[in-house]
């Protein structure tokens, strides 16, 4: 039921100041995202208004760029493998907080979970001196390590909740008409489960792509993405960083958009039926 | 329904990962606390509460504390200000339009962290966007210096960063009230405000509890906005922690120090919970 | 003899039997996109009336409610109450309440703070507040609870509370969504017999919605039976049931028989059977009858025939046990399938000798979708 039905006068006044309120906090939003896209074009690089000779040289420049298509590619590949890690413990993981009981449930969910969080740099500097008293040598795969852990507790949240959308019946259909655990698994549970663990994939991957806390202290001598961009920041800015930054932002809103059309796709179809059926009780009409 | 092997064989794995890449790390943090550094890099088991005692007694250390609890209270305050109206807004009056602005608030949480704060330094900056807007607009005749390497910058910065944050649990108990509480509100003769103030808000508490948590954790331990932007009045405790992994060699104390922190952490999240269970009336 | 088969009853009695109206609903539509929910709705609610909106899901009589409470606006036509435009008005500054279909109590406030509530909002002093709260829960009976959250009593309770909720503010008319339709059979019947006690208690107009017809007659002064949006009868219980003004009534209401009938020069022959056949003042053509199954009597084949009362045999098809009686269908000559209310206990034969009187014959509309 809406509440605002129709904007009919006789029913809600809009409030002006709330209206004028949300603009002003998208504003606040999207300034720095507006700035930096706008000044990617400045020819006076960075900073300085109003911006002059729009151009495409630091884009061109960026392309030549050797290291950071290097740490481009670094980061791909981290985010790709944290992706599989994350998935690969976390869908188990959300099955086993829904099914299992075991002693040391309660601790385990809470440690799986706490990444999410925690400062990132507890994380990193937790695992820092787990590899440091194992004697493993700093490099990408310790950096795939520590994404993979921090990210386990995104894949178990989108899971675990799409498991209480599935309905228990059906898997009792199939093992009553004969299919054992593991087909059941694969024939059943997983594929209610695409559009969660497809969710649960993209966002992984954007956030590990994104990651500098725990990459920190875990890096070895290949950098990624993020702590090339960092590091150059160190050393002074460069309007490089405007060009690059702009790219990642179209590359991020890409996969959110796409991240969220799925959730509402995945939720639509089961609203959408609620919604018939209260429709058809009479509540409304 | 489920067998055991079933059960086993889904538990095993995670709780292996969650024991070796989650406790062990947190057990081992917890004892470095214990230790000390020797004067030749080493690390020395000394098993005493020395490193607690200096984060106690060393003014730079619990005064940083101090301050970085103060940005995140601010950055808390400031986030929910803004983003309870607007989660008001989008889930009682924006109608055919709520899916697009709900998009519209998430999309800047995804944009690289990095990217955001680095933008703000370009418009902060004595050379930046706003001094020079605003000396071209003949407002000011100086750039204005406290708008960047302050904790005025980081505070913006971080209030930039978890306002969505904010929003989004606030947003969820919002949508969450059911509108015909709303109707008998008004049918009960309830003006919207007074509608607002006795329903509306009471109900939406464990939200606005869930978004202030969120804020005040992720701000308090957050590294990357005092760095590029706080200069030297704006550091804060991670700031420290850091230097202490680096080129201030003191991995116990460093230990110590992110273990407060993680008890911190650990507690508001548990006053936080028992706090929303308290509100939730459903 | 000529005998009169009752006419086609008219569709509304117009105004309501009791003193003087309080609610005029006039020429209400109401539109949702293309979708046509109410067209042209006009009506009137007498003061201390009990009238039920009695329709299908679709029927539009929710949608009608929600426009008198304030929730919906109507896309044309008005509505007053008394020298006011009713209408014009947010639902926050009408006197009237609404009891919502799953009662929609504050759950973060307990019942007494639930039923104080509309008192608190329009800045009652204390002292009145508790005594007016007390008085209320008195009324339905809530008073050992006053303390309780709403999460912790039954849905009988919840109901209980959301109309003390609505009444302790003293409204001119109280409408009430389905209040009863999430309670179960036995309660259902026990909170009919309360509810129509405490309308006649407190004297105030209730307009009452549902979708069951034998809720509507226990309860009502009047019913309002909505059909697509449109008023296909308006009147009491009786009449309704006894004057149906079209099939749809007819059917909707009650069980009957609808006879297709020829009337040539005064007597009717029903189409299916032509031995059913009566003498009836109705113009000559095609004409559609309704007849009630308790209106048709199971004789006993020896005795003869009543003078003007039609009489046929007939076979059975088919014996449902209702408890005091028995609703048996039988076929008859010709194929027409009638349905007969009979006492329980008589023993029926294959062969069922019936008869009925002209005189519970009724005409009635037809309606479209309905034959």
């Amino acid at each position: 039921m809406e509440f605002l039905v129709s904007g009919d006068s006789a029913t809600i006044p809009r409030s002006r100041w709330l209206m004028a309120h949300v603009l002003i906090v998208f504003a606040f939003l999207y300034l720095p995202i507006a700035v930096l896209i706008l000044y990617s074009f400045n020819g006076e690089g960075v900073g300085g208004f109003p911006p002059r000779h729009l151009t495409f040289d630091w884009y061109r420049t960026l392309f030549q760029d050797g290291p950071i298509w290097d740490s481009v590619f670094n980061s791909l590949q981290v985010a790709f493998a944290a992706m599989v890690i994350s998935l690969t413990f976390g869908v188990p993981a959300a099955l086993a907080l829904d099914r299992a009981q075991f002693p040391g449930k309660v601790l385990f969910r809470r440690l799986v979970l706490l990444p999410l969080i925690l400062p990132g740099i507890i994380t990193g500097l937790s695992l820092l001196m787990l590899f440091n008293v194992a004697g493993t040598k700093l490099s990408l795969l310790t950096i795939v390590l520590g994404h993979g852990t921090a990210l386990i507790s995104v894949a178990t949240t989108e899971v675990f909740a799409g498991l209480q959308k599935l309905d228990r019946a059906q898997e009792e259909a199939s093992l009553d008409l004969g299919a054992n655990y593991w087909q059941t698994f694969w024939r059943i549970t997983v594929p209610n489960l695409k559009l969660p663990i497809i969710g649960a994939a993209l966002l992984i991957f954007t956030l590990s792509m994104d990651e500098i806390a725990v990459s920190f202290f875990l890096i070895g001598r290949d950098n990624t993405l993020p702590l090339e961009i960092w590091g150059r920041l160190r050393r002074g800015i460069t309007p490089e960083i405007n060009a690059v930054s702009t790219i990642i932002f179209v590359f991020s809103l890409v996969a959110i958009v796409f991240w969220y059309r799925l959730r509402v796709r995945g939720e639509t179809r089961e609203a959408a039926g609620t919604e018939i059926a209260e429709a058809a009780e009479g509540g409304l009409v | 329904m489920f067998s055991r092997a079933y059960k086993t064989i889904v538990t095993a794995p995670p709780l292996l990962w969650a024991t070796v890449f989650l406790l062990v790390p947190y057990v081992l943090m917890f004892c470095y606390s214990f230790w000390s550094v020797s004067a030749a890099q080493a690390i020395i088991h000394s098993w005493d509460l020395a490193n607690y005692k200096k984060l106690f007694q060393v003014d730079v250390y619990w005064q940083t504390l101090l301050r970085s609890m103060w940005i995140a209270a601010r950055v808390t305050i400031f986030s929910l200000v803004l983003g309870y109206p607007l989660a008001y807004f989008l889930s009682f009056y924006a109608g055919k339009r709520k899916d697009l602005l709900y998009q519209l608030v998430i999309i800047p949480l995804w944009v690289s962290y990095l990217v955001r704060a680095y933008a703000w330094k370009t418009i902060l900056g004595s050379d930046g966007v706003m001094n020079t807007l605003l000396q071209y607009v003949h407002l000011t005749k100086h750039p204005l210096e406290f708008l960047l390497y302050s904790p005025f910058a980081v505070v913006l910065t971080l209030t930039h960063i978890y306002t969505p944050f904010a929003f989004l649990p606030i947003y969820a108990a919002l949508e969450h009230i059911p509108r015909n509480l709303v109707e008998a509100s008004h049918d009960l003769g309830a003006t919207p405000v007074q509608t607002f103030w006795r329903v509306i808000f009471p109900l939406s508490i464990p939200g606005v509890v869930a978004g202030a948590t969120f804020a005040f954790v992720l701000s308090l331990g957050d590294f990357l906005a005092p760095l590029l932007l706080g200069g030297p009045s704006g550091i804060m405790i991670s700031n420290i922690v850091v230097s202490l992994f680096g080129a201030a060699y003191n991995w116990p104390l460093g230990a110590a120090i992110s273990l407060c922190m993680l008890l911190l952490v650990v507690s508001l999240l548990f006053l936080s919970e028992r706090l929303e269970k308290k509100w939730s009336f459903s | 003899m000529a005998f009169i088969t009752s006419s086609a009853a008219s569709i509304t009695t117009a105004e309501s039997p009791t003193k003087s109206t309080l609610l005029s609903i006039r020429n209400v539509a109401k539109s949702f996109g293309k979708n046509v929910v109410l067209r042209e709705i006009s009506l009137e609610i007498g003061e201390g009336e009990f009238l039920t909106i009695l329709g299908e899901s679709g029927s539009g009589k929710t949608t009608l409610l929600r426009i008198i409470a304030g929730f919906e606006s109507a896309s044309s036509g008005e509505v007053w109450m008394g020298e006011e435009r009713l209408d014009r008005q947010p639902p926050y500054r009408r006197r009237v309440n609404t009891v919502f279909q799953h009662y929609a109590l504050f759950p973060h406030l307990t019942v007494e703070q639930n039923v104080a509530y509309g008192l608190r909002v329009a800045g009652r002093p204390e002292a009145e507040v508790a005594s007016r709260v007390a008085e209320a829960l008195e009324k339905v009976r809530m008073t050992a609870h006053a303390k309780s959250k709403p999460s912790k009593i039954s849905g009988g309770q919840q109901q209980r509370v959301a109309l003390a909720r609505a009444l302790v503010n003293r409204p001119r008319l109280l409408l009430l969504d389905e209040p009863l339709s999430a309670l179960d059979a036995n309660l259902r019947r026990q909170m009919q017999v309360e509810l129509k006690s405490l309308q006649r208690e407190v004297g105030i107009a209730f307009v009452f919605v549902t979708h069951d017809q034998e809720e509507a007659m226990v309860m009502s002064d009047r019913i309002a039976l909505l059909r697509s949006g449109e008023l296909e009868q308006i009147a009491t219980p009786r009449e309704i049931y006894s004057q149906p003004a079209t099939a749809y009534v007819a059917q909707f209401i009650g069980h009957t028989n609808l006879l297709q009938g020829d009337v040539r020069q005064g007597v009717v022959r029903v189409a299916q059977s032509e031995s059913l056949s009566w003498p009836a003042q109705v113009p000559d053509g095609q004409v559609l009858f309704s007849l009630r199954p308790e209106s048709i009597q199971v004789v006993a084949a020896a005795r003869p025939g009543t003078p003007g009362r039609v009489r046929v045999r007939s076979r059975l098809l088919q014996q449902a046990f209702h408890g005091a009686t028995e609703l048996i269908r039988v076929e008859c000559p010709g194929g027409l399938v009638l349905t007969v209310r009979t006492p329980s206990g008589a023993g029926i034969q294959k062969e069922v000798d019936l008869e009925f009187s002209p005189a519970s014959v009724v005409q009635v509309r037809p309606s479209p979708g309905r034959n």
